[in-house]
């Protein structure tokens, strides 16, 4: 059995200092929230999250639909404001109320989703730059500059090499593994703190599949940090350095790769959910 | 896929070219089928007199279909501008009077818009539905203003906004060829150079990717609309000071040829691609088709059908060279009443292998 703790010191706290654990920075952490929490109304979403995430660590951030997963990326990457709480990113406390798409870009969180990270029918190039333009006087875009850092991304990033795919591609000539090899990129050109992969590989035959893992590992290598969100626990076992567990709106256990198998972490959720199911029922 | 293969490739490369080799060929039909009309100068030149409002219509339109959206007011914004100018005009005896007739009616199609762009992006009403109700509304309310008559206003033409916007090139070539051809330049700069158009485009093409992307993409439709409402108060002002009157119902038969343009010019409906130089074309192929019909001397109930044939002709030739579309087409050619089983086999496979093990 793993080493877990529903509620108390493991909500979430990073593997520091422990001997088998993943080294994460010295520094500040990547990012770190505080006490978060999301109301609807009068529906809680989330509920007391802590959660660091150190630079150079892959974080799999695990639960069923509705455990709070969706809620906690949006607060993160700035589509929504957390009713309480307070979010650092590389150490810096970030102004909540001003918070949006916008400056989370500016401080380094970048997105992928499973669908909606690419414009389909827009060319590639200006699917690189969508939102922070290059531009020249009165917001005209720098065209050329553009086209060469999306074709250095390209080649030099993402490893696109002939296929016939060039920066004035249109993206629906893509293949589902390519695109998220595209919006990987395009994260790790801009300087990312914080790379969120939502379901990146949902709905992607598995020769796909490979290919977004083998991105993610590409992001690692770069000194990333990453929260890794997938269905498809042995693929976030073999990306993930910790796992965090999520169940209805709470953090519920955080376990270090290092210290669980790939079987006893399919036990683990299999009991889990069953034990609540119990508790539920009971 | 490889669209380059076909000889139809080449048109696909340049945008509108395929559009201007329509109006080419037509022009070469009709030159042949009446010539003594159309080996003289003085039907382009009335082409270039007639045309603009339509096409400066449709080429505000073309950004906004670009988006996703729809625009139906931009009739009642071609009367309702050219109600402020002509009322202006009319009631204030100054040297003054056209330039701020011209600006309020800029401005008036600016409200028209703004609204517009209120009740889409802000009040989420389906665009076609907000729009509708515009048009019945500043239709409605330029009739009322007007108490339904028209406003003559023939000393427009001694005044300097007359000849800078509708006068004559060594008194042949009328002006307004040149305001539309420059606002045509002018907005595939903003299209495909600028923000904001690039904007326009991810809005257009998946509005939630636009969001995710950090595009405010309310703002971006507000801005549109308004826009549009500028553009088509500027289409009534050309038509206005050209005929030199202003009657409430004017504009009120640019809706169709407008949106014609669009389509024949090769901007989807779908939204996310819009091409502005088709759109200049496709509007000069729509507005002369009806006078070019009537000089060939067929009978003038065929008009409406050859206009058909033609904007279809135009519709599936823009599909046909779209990126990768003419293996698809010859390929539905091919299978023309079988069942389609390719998709439904791909799309199992995937689910197949997309499930966890």
């Amino acid at each position: 059995m793993p080493t877990n703790d529903h509620h108390s010191g493991t909500n979430a706290s990073p593997p520091q200092g422990g001997p088998d654990v993943v080294e994460p920075s010295v520094q500040h952490p990547a990012v770190r929230m505080v006490n978060i929490e999301k109301y609807f109304g009068l529906v809680c979403a989330l509920k007391n999250i802590n959660l660091e995430v150190g630079r150079n660590e892959i974080v799999g951030l695990i639960g069923d639909n509705g455990a709070g997963k969706s809620t906690m990326v949006k607060i993160l990457t700035g589509v929504f404001p957390p009713t309480r709480g307070e979010l650092y990113i590389a150490g810096q406390k970030v102004n909540l109320r001003a918070y949006n798409v916008k400056r989370a870009h500016a401080h380094g969180v970048e997105t992928v989703y499973q669908d909606r990270s690419l414009g389909e029918k827009q060319v590639l190039w200006r699917n690189f730059f969508i939102g922070r333009e290059i531009t020249l006087p009165f917001g005209f875009i720098n065209v050329k500059k553009e086209k060469e850092i999306a074709n250095e991304i390209m080649v030099n990033t993402i490893g696109f090499r002939g296929k016939g795919i060039t920066v004035d591609s249109s993206v629906r000539l893509l293949s589902g593994g390519e695109r998220q090899g595209v919006a990987i990129g395009r994260a790790m050109y801009f300087e990312a703190e914080l790379i969120i992969l939502d379901e990146p590989t949902a709905a992607l035959s598995l020769k796909e599949v490979r290919k977004v893992l083998n991105f993610v590992h590409k992001i690692k290598d770069g000194g990333k940090a990453c929260i890794y969100i997938s269905h498809d626990i042995q693929d976030v076992y073999e990306i993930s350095d910790r796992f965090v567990i999520m169940d209805r709106g709470e953090i519920v256990a955080s376990i270090a790769k290092k210290e669980i198998t790939l079987k006893a972490l399919d036990d683990f959720l299999l009991e889990y959910s069953h034990g609540l199911k119990d508790k539920g029922e009971s | 896929m490889k669209p380059q293969n076909s000889p139809l490739a080449f048109f696909g490369k340049i945008e509108g070219l395929a559009v201007a080799a329509v109006l080419v060929v037509l022009y070469g039909v009709f030159i042949i089928t009446a010539p003594t009309v159309f080996t003289g100068y003085r039907i382009y030149m009335s082409f270039l007199q007639t045309v603009p409002p339509v096409l400066v219509c449709a080429l505000g339109l073309t950004l906004v279909i670009t988006a996703g959206e729809i625009d139906l007011s931009f009739p009642a914004v071609v009367a309702f501008s050219g109600f402020i100018f002509s009322w202006i005009f009319k009631n204030f005896d100054a040297s003054w009077a056209p330039w701020v007739g011209f600006v309020l009616a800029l401005a008036g199609g600016a409200l028209v818009g703004y609204i517009n762009g209120l009740l889409v992006a802000r009040i989420h009403v389906p665009s076609i539905m907000a729009t509708l109700a515009a048009q019945f509304f500043w239709y409605g309310a330029t009739i009322l203003l007007s108490n339904g008559l028209q406003l003559n206003i023939k000393e427009v033409i001694d005044t300097t906004v007359h000849a800078i916007f509708v006068g004559r090139i060594g008194d042949i070539v009328p002006l307004q060829a040149f305001w539309a051809l420059g606002l045509a330049i002018f907005l595939w700069f903003i299209l495909n150079r600028h923000k904001f158009g690039e904007e326009i485009m991810f809005v257009g093409d998946n509005a939630e990717v636009a969001r995710v992307m950090g595009i405010n993409v309310e703002a971006t439709k507000i801005k549109l609309f308004t826009l549009h409402g500028v553009i088509a108060a500027f289409a009534g002002l050309l038509l206005t000071l050209e005929i030199n009157v202003f009657f409430p119902t004017q504009g009120q038969g640019f809706l169709l040829p407008a949106m014609a343009s669009v389509f024949v010019g090769g901007t989807s409906i779908a939204g996310g691609l819009g091409s502005v130089i088709g759109t200049f074309f496709g509007a000069y192929i729509i507005g002369s088709l009806e006078a070019g019909i009537v000089a060939t001397t067929i009978s003038g109930y065929w008009v409406q059908v050859v206009e058909g044939i033609v904007m279809s002709a135009a519709i599936v030739l823009n599909a046909a060279i779209g990126e990768g579309r003419i293996s698809m087409i010859s390929d539905r050619l091919r299978r023309w009443g079988a069942p389609v089983q390719s998709n439904t086999a791909s799309e199992a496979q995937r689910k197949d292998a997309a499930t966890p093990k």
